[in-house]
């Protein structure tokens, strides 16, 4: 405990410029979107407290968009607004809309009505009761409104790094892909003591009196402005072209690290997520990304893999990986596995990917079809001699995989099958296999190497461009660490690769990651 | 002052007030007086806007309140509401400029006047920095009464002015209401479901039924002349009480044996009504006391002489 802790804090003031930035960022994300979302919020609620008829409508669309799950919501955006601070913003806005539309128009109606008639009667124009009379008054429910939106904000925020936008995100989600517990950490704990804090701060706020509560007033706002800048202070530099890479590249030796170290590659970076970085791509947000060599969507938005001619990205050959445990129960299990190996080239797997990624056919019927082809495919035999759990990471390619591995167990075992597919990255699904949770998942080598087992940089520096030194190597170690067997190869290397516009890339004769680096450097 | 001419007012289906009309002359105290839903509250808000009349007419000074601007003519007119209406998040201070705030008055003006408005209301000085709810009701009321007085208005509009209050701090209100030299200069329409109130505070009366005027006049002609069954059994009950306060020294004059001598009494003045002679009579050390009806004649009364003039009187006047 006491050296995991130590770890921790050295991670943190090695990487404290980044985690500065990142905090710095986070907190300018949160209150833009927070002062968008009381500059159209507060007015809004105002709006309906006088049009009582609106405020079903109102407040029930803003309830729906409270409802659209976040990656998806920043996922709609990118068509709009491309990545970046912008959807970002955007999104994190139309989370912190709802608290702060519905408690003012709440502090609004709940005013007594004398005290409304008595401003009436007194003379006073309605601009004037509102500004002296019920916004003073509805301001502490206003205020909690504005309390729930931040912390909302500090919560959702994190999601910012998926589209680039940066934030602590960039940290916590990096970690998990990297199995970096220390990396989560660094950003989820600043985070979560950002939220406590500001939390904190505003129900001081809330609780003064009307007399403190009028002094605070003016600070508010300025306070707010000041703290939305922060971002604008984090802003990275520019270059003529821009990259984005997944938090997972981002750390790791075989990404964005080997090539800054061995190609002395020098490119305005962003981080951001895999679901929607070859989108960003082809809509010429971004120019260079960091994608998958069998990716579907190479070939659906038109893009180019950059060949690596110093050879920093090692092979990446999927396999599934079985608990020994499982391999006895099951015994019939290691064979039919094994039905499918070698028989999935790279341009097969891309293939198979382009219609499950792009013409969205279900990864189902991909698997079916592809059995059917090459003569693998049995009806199922509606078996009950025990339940084999599949697991699977959350993209086409392993829901395919996995989809296949279910339809050969049914067809060719009495086993029945059960499937747990989109868990999260690496870690999880590693974290899943390790404690019982699934019996297999396909992994592949280059992973099982660098990130599970990061053997020390010498020796998989030395092995890991090798397929077969790599496979034999995860093979001995996970048998001896883990208890875990590698099966045998299904045939494709998926490995990591740079990638640009086929247009572009033409334009500009960059074919390799060298002439990506001469490119850069002489502009 | 105020003139209403055939003024109606209809809430959806339901007819609140029914083509109504009266005059409120200058410095006098109308009371519209009825039960809940009799239409008495909806006819004083149409007076200062607060609802806006359906058909007829308003005038005040001859000049139809419609119109002009709205807030200016409130502006003018001073409210005094049930529920206080003081502003929460305002000081006591706060809450008395609101109105000349409005009005932009300077601010030396304005505490000059808070001040001597704080003295007459028999109000503490350390209460202008407090907030309202620091202050008992009586105190609240006072200060509403203040609000609405500050910028001394010529017209006083009062929605059931001491509703809110218990009956001991109402009774003190009411009588400092009708000490305060300020409010003899005013036009005063106030609303009360309270007979005892009206009978006290009124120079006519207004009774009013299902959106109708039933009666308006004097609280004697009230009381001895009632137009309709309803306009009679609205007071039966409080019948006598009401009489005690209606009835002055002078009106019973006549009925008050012939005067003796005068020495070592003391005078009472012959507007006294006959509860507050009798409350007087009662208590002083000297049983005595005489009254004179302001021409040079005097009379001696005493408790028993007093009761039984106000009997005969009673007699005579139920039976004109």
């Amino acid at each position: 405990m006491i050296e995991q802790q130590q770890s921790l804090w050295s991670f943190m003031s090695e990487q404290s410029d980044k985690l500065l930035n990142q905090t710095l960022q986070h907190v300018g994300l949160t209150f833009i979107s927070l002062l968008l979302a009381i500059a159209i919020g507060l007015p809004l609620g105002v709006f309906i407290a006088r049009k009582r008829k609106l405020s079903g409508g109102v407040l029930g669309l803003a309830g729906v968009l409270q409802t659209i799950p976040s990656i998806a919501l920043l996922g709609f955006m990118i068509p709009f607004l491309g990545i970046g601070a912008k959807p970002a913003i955007v999104a994190l806005l139309i989370y912190a809309l709802l608290p702060i539309i519905r408690n003012t128009y709440t502090g609004i109606i709940g005013i007594d009505k004398h005290i409304i008639e008595a401003a009436k009667a007194l003379g006073m124009s309605k601009t004037q009761i509102l500004f002296r009379v019920e916004l003073p008054l509805a301001m502490p429910v206003i205020l909690a409104g504005i309390r729930t939106a931040t912390v909302i904000n500090v919560g959702v925020a994190t999601l910012a790094s998926y589209i680039a936008a940066g934030g602590l995100g960039e940290f916590i989600f990096g970690g998990i892909s990297l199995n970096n517990t220390n990396m989560i950490l660094a950003g989820a704990i600043p985070a979560a003591l950002l939220a406590i804090i500001l939390d904190f701060l505003l129900s001081l706020i809330q609780k003064l009196d009307f007399k403190k509560l009028r002094k605070v007033l003016y600070v508010f706002p300025v306070a707010i402005l000041v703290l939305s800048g922060f971002y604008i202070l984090s802003s990275a530099y520019g270059s003529v072209l821009t990259a984005g890479f997944t938090p997972e590249f981002m750390g790791r030796q075989d990404g964005d690290l080997g090539l800054k170290s061995v190609y002395g590659l020098k490119i305005h970076t962003i981080v951001i997520s895999d679901a929607v970085m070859y989108k960003a791509a082809y809509a010429k947000e971004l120019d260079v990304i960091s994608g998958y060599s069998t990716d579907g969507r190479l070939k659906a938005f038109d893009l180019r893999i950059l060949k690596d001619d110093k050879g920093i990205f090692p092979p990446y050959y999927a396999a599934p990986i079985v608990r020994e445990i499982a391999l006895k129960k099951f015994p019939d299990l290691e064979n039919v596995l094994n039905l499918l190996a070698g028989k999935i080239t790279d341009s097969i797997m891309t293939d198979l990917n382009y219609k499950t990624d792009y013409l969205h056919q279900t990864p189902e019927r991909v698997a079916k079809d592809f059995l059917v082809k090459m003569g693998l495919y049995k009806e199922s035999r509606n078996g009950n001699a025990g339940l084999i759990r599949i697991g699977s990471k959350i993209f086409g390619e392993q829901y395919v995989l996995a989809e296949m591995y279910s339809m050969l167990i049914k067809g060719n075992t009495d086993y029945n099958v059960t499937t747990k597919t989109g868990l999260g990255g690496t870690k999880i699904c590693f974290d899943a296999l390790m404690n019982d949770q699934i019996d297999f998942y396909p992994e592949y080598t280059g992973t099982g190497l660098l990130v599970l087992l990061q053997p020390d940089p010498k020796l998989s520096k030395e092995i890991a461009h090798d397929k077969d030194r790599t496979y034999d190597y995860v093979s001995s170690e996970f048998q001896k660490k883990f208890k875990i067997k590698w099966l045998k190869p299904i045939g494709f290397n998926n490995s990591y690769a740079l990638m640009m516009r086929q247009k572009q890339s033409a334009k500009l004769h960059v074919n390799t990651i060298t002439d990506l680096k001469n490119y850069l450097d002489k502009n | 002052m105020i003139k209403l001419q055939s003024v109606s007012k209809r809430f959806g289906n339901t007819k609140a007030v029914k083509n109504i009309s009266f005059e409120v002359n200058n410095q006098e105290n109308l009371v519209l007086l009825g039960t809940s839903g009799c239409g008495k509250t909806t006819t004083l808000k149409m007076i200062n806007l607060l609802i806006q009349p359906g058909n007829g007419e308003i005038l005040i000074n001859d000049k139809d309140i419609t119109s002009g601007n709205p807030e200016e003519l409130r502006r003018g007119i001073g409210y005094v509401m049930q529920n206080i209406g003081l502003f929460p998040h305002y000081t006591v201070a706060e809450n008395i400029a609101v109105v000349p705030n409005l009005l932009k008055w300077d601010k030396q003006k304005t505490n000059q006047r808070t001040s001597e408005l704080i003295h007459k209301l028999h109000l503490p000085e350390s209460c202008l920095k407090m907030f309202p709810h620091e202050l008992s009701g009586g105190q609240q009321q006072r200060v509403g009464l203040a609000r609405a007085l500050v910028t001394d208005p010529p017209i006083l509009l009062m929605d059931e002015p001491f509703g809110a209050l218990d009956n001991v701090t109402r009774s003190s209100i009411q009588q400092e209401f009708k000490a305060l030299e300020e409010l003899k200069r005013k036009t005063i329409v106030m609303v009360t479901h309270d007979v005892l109130e009206a009978f006290e505070l009124a120079d006519r009366i207004c009774l009013m039924d299902k959106g109708e005027i039933i009666q308006i006049g004097t609280p004697k002609d009230l009381l001895y002349n009632p137009i309709n069954d309803f306009a009679k059994s609205f007071l039966d009950g409080q019948r006598l009480a009401l009489e005690f306060k209606v009835i002055k020294l002078k009106d019973i004059w006549n009925h008050l044996p012939a005067s003796e001598s005068k020495a070592d009494k003391k005078e009472l003045n012959h507007e006294l009504n006959i509860w507050d002679t009798l409350e007087i009579l009662r208590s002083e050390v000297i049983a005595e006391n005489f009254v004179s009806d302001g021409n040079g004649h005097f009379k001696t009364i005493d408790f028993a002489i007093v009761t039984e003039a106000f009997n005969q009187y009673r007699y005579t006047a139920h039976h004109d």
